[in-house]
């Protein structure tokens, strides 16, 4: 998807994800799986998520650099054994979600 | 951490665990006032020679044994509300930690930076060192900076399980495909040990936790070691 450099953590301050006021319960499952989304989201639409952003960028040829935020904050938040299923089936094409 | 006949709960390490503590110790006084008082009450009937067979209404004493248990209730009701709340208060976490339950053992992930995870499994009885407790000791603890507040996200990579942490006043399950969050803040450093609290197989009763609290600086140092 990204190159290497683009997956390594970005300068700047972060400490970790913070407070989602659309997710303030005990269930963060949708948190993390909405932040590893939005892969695609093309201008006009509701929170721009990680994929949806890059998608986006590359869509109109600008720097994925911004959405480094929301790698950061999937990455904090999605157990790393989930990610490395759903990178595996984004590459085999039976990824489910909307991307 | 737990010592041999022990009657109450293990010391508060959180603020939360020792609103509990307080509420436990309001909620049991009011218990054995209401417990004396009915012994009392029955040791008195059964003791007298004297007889009453005429009884007809008792509207007073009715108003009073209804209003009189009704305001105990709100009595023990709103300091738990009180907690209740306070443990879903808005915070801002300095720490993500993932903690995913197997069958038998816990893995912990530290992704905020670095990608650091390990698997923590209990130390079998035949390989404890003198002093360290039975089924309680682990080979990989938790380390996390104390007087922080870090949040704990909780799945499980099989079966249910539980992770719970009796001094800090945590218990979250632990479901595959859900992540269950909780908010933990220790005011001291030290150990604290738990043990997992959902029936997960044949080893549910070995697979432990064990938090190790240190301050920022030991914190920084023992995650660069471990990355």
């Amino acid at each position: 998807m990204l190159g290497v450099e683009a997956q390594k953590p970005p300068k700047g301050k972060w400490t970790t994800a913070p407070f989602d006021p659309r997710f303030p319960n005990q269930n963060q499952t949708r948190n993390c799986y909405q932040n590893f989304l939005g892969e695609t989201w093309g201008a006009g639409r509701k929170s721009p998520d990680y994929h949806r952003c890059v998608k986006a960028m590359n869509r109109r040829g600008k720097s994925a650099q911004p959405c480094e935020y929301y790698f950061r904050e999937y990455r904090s938040l999605c157990p790393i054994s989930w990610v490395q299923r759903w990178n595996q089936q984004i590459q085999d094409g039976t990824f489910a979600g909307k991307i | 951490m737990p010592y041999p006949h022990q009657l109450g709960f293990q010391d508060a390490t959180s603020p939360i665990m020792e609103e509990l503590l307080y509420f436990h110790d309001h909620t049991l006084m009011i218990v054995f006032l209401i417990s004396s008082l009915v012994l009392y009450t029955i040791s008195t009937m059964l003791s007298t020679k004297l007889t009453h067979t005429n009884t007809m209404n008792a509207q007073e004493i009715e108003m009073v044994w209804t209003i009189l248990p009704a305001m105990i209730l709100i009595l023990i009701a709103l300091p738990s509300l009180r907690i209740l709340y306070m443990i879903d208060e808005i915070n801002d976490p300095s720490l993500t930690v993932k903690t995913l339950g197997h069958q038998w053992y816990w893995s912990y992930e530290y992704t905020d930076y670095e990608e650091l995870c390990f698997d923590s499994y209990m130390v079998p009885s035949t390989d404890l060192k003198p002093g360290e407790l039975r089924l309680l000791e682990v080979d990989n603890r938790v380390v996390l900076p104390m007087k922080t507040p870090v949040r704990m996200l909780i799945s499980s990579e099989d079966v249910l399980h539980s992770w719970a942490v009796p001094s800090l006043g945590l218990k979250t399950d632990a479901v595959p495909g859900r992540l269950n969050q909780t908010t933990l803040m220790s005011s001291r450093p030290g150990l604290f040990y738990g043990q997992c609290s959902e029936i997960c197989g044949s080893n549910h009763s070995f697979m432990p936790i064990v938090i190790e609290m240190v301050p920022l600086k030991t914190f920084e140092s023992w995650s660069s070691l471990m990355t």
